[in-house]
């Protein structure tokens, strides 16, 4: 029993760790992405190419001043930040780093924990993270900062029903476990699901791009009509909070399109390239090359956020409710139509 | 009547499939950026790479002292008249006995200021100057602080014995020459009947 929870609370720090960290490198990587794309050298002055620059920043946050408007909320106030992080963090528990390592014949899942409801629970989750912006934006008694939350709110919630409908489909294909270590797993022979689900994950992408308030829909905090949106009152580190949130919400949700479309910790070849290895099923070697495999894709998620960044200019309101309800939503459910007619008759699902 | 030709028929064509697709437009979008990753970052790393800059470049000023290292200065004013942005103040004295190796005429500038916030960098007092005492050369002005420590004084302009400052690069001979026929014709616009200033 010890044992386990000494386990459990290993896997929660270093999940806890990993995003945290790759939060903090993003922010460097972003300035640094931004500027290659724009024929600059960004950030070079703190530590070599400037890696020492996340610390800088996060020193910075919290020697600014801290201002509480007199006119907010002061509870709520404090509320919106803490909460938007607590479910940023919180989303992370059920993705499943790597195979399971086998110490002394004890299987150890590198995973916080393998809920049968995973999807249903990171849907869940992330949405109760627009009550963070919601809070925060309305507790601030600001014009701007209520705008900028009325905005995000509306926003996630007609990209959430796109995503959730394609996640349906995706479902279908994958096995119909809504566990996230299942529908891994189901990619460890053959194709992975982006093969079966191309126009899925795109509508995924786009949705996931939404609901991570990145540009070209960062409609909530965008600087030019809202100063800075729903986090236009807040200073010092609740400022940095949600900017902070925002990237570990980058990192699980490219992690969650890394092992839903890309298979995880799965590659091409894997039982091939770990026989010519020579490793025994449920070695750690297994377990930290998968890792590497699936933080690979990951990374590579983060990027394509990135360019989509410093490529796309906002839309502007009323384009983004068109593609989320006109165009994003009868398409997510000609891909479940599509997806249950071709399942059908492959015989995996039964009426 | 067409006035110009700079006409344009507004287009009101609805868009076409791939147009309201977005997605083709996004892709090229995003190949532009893309081709930028591979192309070299302009940037100059300034205070380790340095622009280079042009070797008659009009940077800070220097009071020059001849060649026994008296002051050149005898602060006629020419060049406070001279300027445009009245940048430069003086105040003279008259040479002591015994200060010959210091000062090089009898009249010298107590006190020598130029306001380098004021200051445009034209190069007007060097040409105004007859004792080719004031040269602007190719250091730059530092940032300062204050904005009083922009006004530099004596301690700041006049050469330092042991690090002069070469300015044949903007001592050329037909500088010279042409100093020599633009000081004809500042003597000849004192002297002469009529102030016809835009007739040099």
């Amino acid at each position: 029993m010890t044992g386990l929870i000494i386990y459990k609370a290993i896997m929660c720090v270093a999940v806890f760790a990993v995003s945290l960290g790759v939060a903090a490198y993003s922010t460097w990587w972003e300035r640094k992405f931004a500027a290659f794309l724009q024929d600059r050298k960004g950030p070079s002055r703190a530590g070599k190419w400037g890696l020492l620059q996340p610390l800088a920043d996060g020193g910075k946050m919290f020697m600014k001043e801290e201002i509480i408007p007199n006119v907010s909320n002061r509870a709520l106030f404090i509320l919106g930040p803490s909460l938007f992080m607590i479910t940023s963090l919180m989303t992370g528990s059920v993705i499943p780093w790597g195979k399971p390592v086998v110490i002394n014949g004890q299987s150890y899942a590198l995973q916080i924990t393998d809920i049968n409801i995973g999807v249903i629970y990171v849907l869940g989750v992330a949405s109760v993270g627009v009550y963070g912006i919601m809070i925060g934006g309305w507790a601030s008694n600001n014009k701007y900062g209520l705008l900028g939350a009325i905005r995000a709110s509306s926003q996630m919630i007609s990209y959430e029903i796109a995503m959730g409908i394609a996640l349906i489909a995706l479902i279908i294909t994958a096995g119909g476990s809504l566990s996230l270590k299942d529908i891994i797993e189901s990619q460890d022979a053959g194709y992975c699901n982006f093969v079966y689900q191309p126009l899925g994950f795109l509508i995924f992408f786009i949705c996931a791009l939404a609901e991570t308030n990145r540009a070209p829909f960062d409609l909530a905090e965008c600087e030019t009509e809202l100063v800075g949106g729903y986090h236009t009152e807040y200073s010092s580190m609740k400022l940095g909070l949600f900017l902070f949130a925002e990237y570990i919400n980058m990192f699980i949700s490219s992690a969650i399109m890394a092992g839903f479309y890309f298979g995880g910790y799965n590659f091409p070849f894997a039982t091939e390239v770990y026989a010519a290895l020579g490793l025994q099923e449920g070695s750690w070697m297994i377990s930290l090359i998968g890792f590497g495999v699936y933080f690979a894709k990951i990374v590579g998620f983060i990027c394509l956020f990135m360019w989509v960044r410093w490529t796309l200019p906002r839309f502007r309101y009323d384009q983004l409710m068109n593609l989320g309800w006109k165009t994003l939503l009868p398409l997510s459910l000609l891909n479940l139509a599509l997806t249950i007619v071709v399942e059908y008759f492959r015989g995996t699902i039964h009426f | 009547m067409q006035l110009t030709n700079r006409k344009v028929v507004v287009s009101n064509k609805e868009q076409s499939l791939a147009e309201r697709l977005y997605l083709p437009a996004i892709a090229k979008g995003m190949m532009i950026t893309a081709s930028h990753l591979f192309k070299k970052a302009p940037t100059i790393m300034y205070p380790e790479q340095k622009r280079p800059i042009a070797p008659v470049y009009r940077g800070q000023h220097v009071l020059k002292r001849d060649e026994n290292g008296a002051e050149r200065c005898t602060a006629c004013g020419m060049c406070a008249v001279a300027c445009p942005a009245e940048a430069i103040t003086m105040e003279s004295a008259e040479r002591k006995k015994g200060e010959e190796n210091l000062y090089r005429e009898e009249k010298y500038a107590k006190t020598y200021e130029i306001n380098m916030l004021r200051c445009i960098f034209c190069g007007l007092c060097e040409e105004a100057c007859p004792k080719e005492a004031i040269f602007l050369t190719d250091r730059l002005v530092d940032a300062e602080f204050e904005r009083n420590d922009f006004v530099y004084g004596k301690d700041k302009l006049v050469e330092k014995m042991d690090k002069r400052i070469d300015v044949t690069k903007r001592q050329t001979p037909e500088v010279l020459a042409f100093k020599k026929i633009q000081g004809l014709k500042h003597n000849e616009l004192y002297n002469g009947p009529k102030l016809n200033k835009g007739h040099h």
